[in-house]
């Protein structure tokens, strides 16, 4: 099978000349989804949206339909929507690409879905370093304004709806939910422990709230279009539809590509829509789902069997591009921005580079995280800078180990796996800095 | 940081849990923190406060939880002996933030505890300043407390720590020492949620991040001693007791707050005689955790080197019997025409005080000094007396308290009130000035330190503060409550009940006062509100009058 993208999302903005005006989005049919929507019950839409198998595009993977059916309709206090576009994991830029080149694919998405969960008031929690992006869809809200796609009595119907963008101020943190909530109401962006601060149950004010990423929002208005079943169709079971993969490091060609989830492998990927390693070289690992996610060496293999009970050997070419795949090789497809590294690559040092990323980034909040994450980056920054000490590699890994698990949101994680998983599979890479 | 401004009230239902194997009942809603000690299991935690809003980011509370096996039909699955099986979770939980369910089963000690424990200790101390030997907080600081039980032996960091600032001058009267901090956020919770004055905060991020005052913004309001307190560590030090005393030396006496008619309960620390600070002793009935910084620093009088240690008779020092022998002729006649006799009291007496008085005064005319500020919402009150409930209730103050004075000077400018009798009042600031005081043939004053009104008079008795007696007070919503002797001057004084005994001995009245159990049983016998108490019965929490 030949490697190819299958564009949805992305087949307007690779358009030539297509731009961010929506009279190009409207000649190119946008908007209509949302007039066949406000036609529709807003359960209706919420089925269609289980129909179609969506899952959250963000990190988790979590069902779109399902993630929907948790929010408390019966508080009588209002639904709140949240659009999360803090994109900020190293190794992706997916959804930039949407509010960038496309962003009434997103507006369009937004409103959809506000309109099939009672929303009255949506916000696009935008990541503080996209500040062209903010002003894109700020000029994007007000053309939708204007054709009466947002704000009062859209398209003449008794649905109302104002979105609001906010601008983050450059925390990672920021991209949690609930991080993302507290940083909204004008807080510190600290995580807050769940039970009992639920999003659709206690979110945004302490009011139900969904928080969705870009590109899960943006695939809304093609489900309502083609209808969930359909919809269903694209990619394999249990992982429907299409996912925009940012593929960076040593390729030809890096960028993000639209493909469809389960029907495409790992090694078509980046040996076929990439153009493989330059210079001949070969690839010695790659990072499947973002920098938090662990590494995967080239010359593992993965043997077991499938929870339907097919039996898998793969390398990691053979593994498929979907939610489900990557968790039987021991890591995740997050958000996937796929980082590849080939054989010229330094371990210790790459790592260095992501362990100083999370440092900088952790909130403070929680000790493991807030001091580990700093000390796995000074160890890691003395190692490779020629101060290595005999029992560094375990004194390291040590460190990693005891963040996991223990804390409010899943940073303690994001932060040791990438170190455990480093150490683990190039352990002698980290030896040989020990003097 | 989420707002949830306080802990969840438990309901009456009842739930039942084992931890560590012990079998615990406890209201639904409490925490496994609290339901840990119920049963005298501790949880170590430092973010943790029962008065706060839980903020669940030390990690320190970490403990195994289970609970009942469900099978597919949601029904309890029953092992072979027809007990109930259990699955632990995977991962460990905070006990400050989960509440107990039905059949829970919590584990405290298990090696993924102890182990999870362990590195949270250790994730604290790297960064920290290890600085014991010259910290303020060392003998009653948690990071040394939970180091011994629950950490390394040694530390395995090999960089550089980070660097915060120090000597951190956070307001008025807080001191703050950034790298000791360990960011729990109890200071800023306690601003604020309970003291609504919400001016700490964190900046910077990660291990980086820095307790500080908002912009524009001082840690100065009243409360602002209670972060120290609340401070697990010696991050937040308070400025009047850093670098005063070690706290092991210290002696700790339980005691009533005597600033006002609130009467927080307090504990004094003393060593050889000489207090060095306050702190709030918890009485949810009364001052929950807290006290205010006026009335935990009104402490230095006790202190002063100008305390009266010895009796004065027309300003010569003398010895309290050579006194009591002079004064008792002379106190004996002026009584026997009461109308020639006015007495102040006073209303930081106690009880037991203001009753001896009341039967020195009975027949003659008595007031007391009344003091009345701006009180706030939360804990001062603006009756700044201790216990003006008991001055009224033993008739020692007038109807309205302060309401004789001029009646009193007016009796002294006639010449009709040739005697008065003094009870810690400086009476000179109140409108009987020293020009009407020289007009008196007896002046007898009862206090602990020398004011305008022991310089005029005839006989000066050397009493003493509420830190060196026994005795109660009656807050303003009528609760009785103990003092206990805390320091000694070592000199002549002695505690004001028992120079009233002594008076009204000297003045013909029957003996029977053996001591203040004795005195306080009169006092229940005689006077109705105290109807059936004792001291015993008041014990360190206090009792609500009827």
């Amino acid at each position: 099978m030949a490697a190819a993208e299958r564009k949805i999302l992305t087949a307007r903005m690779t358009q030539p000349g297509y731009s961010v005006r929506i009279e190009d989005y409207l000649a190119a049919g946008g908007y209509a989804a949302l007039k066949k929507a406000l036609a529709m019950k807003p359960e209706d839409i919420r089925a269609e949206v289980t129909r179609s198998g969506l899952r959250g595009r963000g990190g988790a993977g979590f069902g779109t339909g399902l993630k929907w059916s948790l929010v408390d309709r019966k508080s009588s206090k209002p639904i709140y929507l949240i659009c999360n576009a803090d994109e900020a994991e190293p190794g992706t830029f997916k959804d930039r690409q949407i509010i960038h080149r496309d962003p009434h694919a997103l507006i369009e998405g937004i409103v959809c879905a506000s309109y099939a969960n009672d929303v009255r008031t949506a916000y696009i929690y935008v990541r503080g370093e996209f500040a062209q992006g903010y002003k894109i869809l700020l000029a994007a809200i007000e053309e939708a304004r204007a054709k009466n796609f947002v704000g009062r009595n859209i398209l003449g119907s008794a649905y109302s709806l104002e979105i609001f963008v906010h601008r983050g101020a450059g925390a990672y943190i920021c991209g949690e939910e609930t991080g993302l909530i507290e940083s909204l109401e004008g807080k510190r962006g600290y995580p807050r422990f769940k039970p009992p601060y639920f999003p659709a149950v206690l979110g945004l004010w302490m009011c139900p709230t969904i928080v969705n990423n870009v590109e899960t929002l943006a695939n809304i208005p093609v489900i309502i279009q083609m209808g969930g079943a359909e919809f269903a169709h694209i990619g394999t079971p249990g992982n429907t539809g299409t996912r925009m993969v940012g593929v960076s490091g040593h390729v030809n060609k890096p960028g993000c590509y639209e493909v469809e989830l389960g029907k495409i492998t790992y090694g078509e990927l980046i040996n076929g829509l990439c153009g493989g390693v330059p210079g001949g070289r070969k690839v010695k690992a790659i990072i499947p789902g973002g920098s938090s996610a662990k590494i995967i060496r080239c010359d593992e293999r993965f043997k077991g069997k499938k929870r339907d009970g097919t039996a898998y050997d793969w390398g990691w070419q053979d593994v498929p591009v979907d939610f489900d795949s990557l968790p039987l090789v021991g890591t995740m497809a997050g958000s996937g921005g796929v980082i590849v590294l080939d054989e010229t690559t330094d371990m210790p040092k790459a790592i260095a580079n992501i362990a100083e990323f999370y440092a900088h980034e952790s909130c403070g909040q929680c000790t493991p995280c807030r001091e580990g994450s700093l000390w796995m980056a000074k160890a890691l920054h003395r190692m490779t800078h020629g101060h290595g000490q005999k029992g560094d590699t375990d004194y390291l890994k040590g460190i990693a180990d005891n963040i996991p698990g223990r804390t409010i949101c899943p940073f303690g994680e994001a932060c040791a796996w990438p170190v455990q998983s480093f150490v683990e599979k190039f352990r002698d890479d980290f030896v040989k800095l020990e003097k | 940081m989420a707002d949830n401004p306080t802990t969840p009230t438990p309901a009456a239902e009842m739930v039942n849990a084992t931890i560590n194997g012990i079998k615990v009942q406890v209201p639904k809603g409490t925490n496994l923190i609290e339901a840990g000690q119920r049963v005298g299991v501790f949880v170590p935690h430092y973010c943790y406060h029962k008065k706060l809003a839980i903020s669940g980011n030390c990690r320190m509370c970490l403990v195994e939880v289970g609970g009942p096996m469900r099978g597919p039909d949601g029904k309890p699955v029953l092992n072979p002996d027809g007990t109930t099986k259990v699955t632990m979770a995977p991962r460990l939980s905070i006990g400050c933030n989960t509440q107990v369910t039905e059949g829970m089963v919590v584990v405290t000690n298990s090696p993924a505890v102890q182990q999870a424990q362990n590195s949270v200790m250790e994730f604290f101390l790297i960064n920290h300043p290890l600085d014991c030997p010259i910290c303020d907080q060392a003998g009653e600081c948690k990071l040394q407390e939970y180091s011994v039980e629950f950490g390394k032996d040694a530390s395995r960091f090999r960089e550089e720590k980070v660097h915060k600032p120090k000597q951190v001058d956070l307001g008025l009267r807080v001191m703050l020492d950034d790298e000791r901090c360990i960011l729990c956020s109890r200071c800023i919770r306690f601003m604020r949620d309970v003291a609504k004055d919400d001016c700490l905060g964190f900046t910077n991020r990660g291990s980086h991040t820095t307790l500080t005052c908002w912009p524009g913004k001082k840690l100065a309001g009243n409360y602002s001693l209670n972060t120290v307190d609340l401070c697990p560590v010696g991050a937040l030090t308070d400025k009047d007791f850093r670098f005063k005393m070690r706290v092991w030396f210290l002696k700790e006496t339980k005691s009533i707050c005597t600033s006002c008619a609130t009467g927080c309960n307090i504990v004094i620390w003393s060593r050889e005689n000489v207090v060095y600070r306050q702190t709030p002793r918890e009485n949810d009935a009364v001052n929950e955790c807290w006290m205010c910084d006026a009335g935990r620093h009104n402490y230095k009088h006790i202190n002063a080197a100008s305390r009266l240690k010895k009796a004065f008779v027309s300003g010569k020092e003398t010895s309290y019997a050579d006194a009591l022998k002079q004064l008792a002729p002379k106190l004996k006649a002026a009584l026997a025409d009461r109308t020639s006799v006015a007495f102040v009291g006073s209303a930081r007496a106690t009880n037991e005080e203001l009753y001896l008085f009341s039967m020195l005064a009975k027949g003659s005319v008595s007031d007391c000094v009344p003091r009345t500020w701006d009180g706030d919402s939360f804990l001062v009150n603006a009756d700044r007396n201790p216990n003006s409930a008991g001055a009224k209730i033993f008739n020692v103050a007038a109807a309205p308290m302060g309401s004789k004075f001029a009646a009193i000077a007016d009796g002294i400018k006639a010449g009709k009130i040739k005697t008065l009798v003094v009870h810690q009042e400086d009476v000179t600031r109140r409108g009987i000035g020293a020009d009407l005081l020289a007009k008196l043939s007896l002046l007898l004053v009862v206090d602990f330190r020398p004011t305008e009104t022991t310089k005029a008079a005839h006989f000066v008795l050397p009493g003493v503060t509420y830190a060196e007696k026994r005795g109660t007070f009656t807050n303003a919503k009528g609760r009785v409550q103990r003092v206990w002797p805390a320091v000694s001057l070592g000199g002549e004084e002695r505690s004001d009940w028992e120079i009233f005994r002594d008076l009204l001995r000297e003045t013909g009245q029957p003996d029977r006062f053996a001591d203040i159990v004795a005195l306080f049983a009169d006092m229940a016998a005689n006077v109705k509100p105290f109807a059936g108490l004792s001291l015993e019965k008041i014990g360190d929490g206090g009792v609500q009058l009827g």
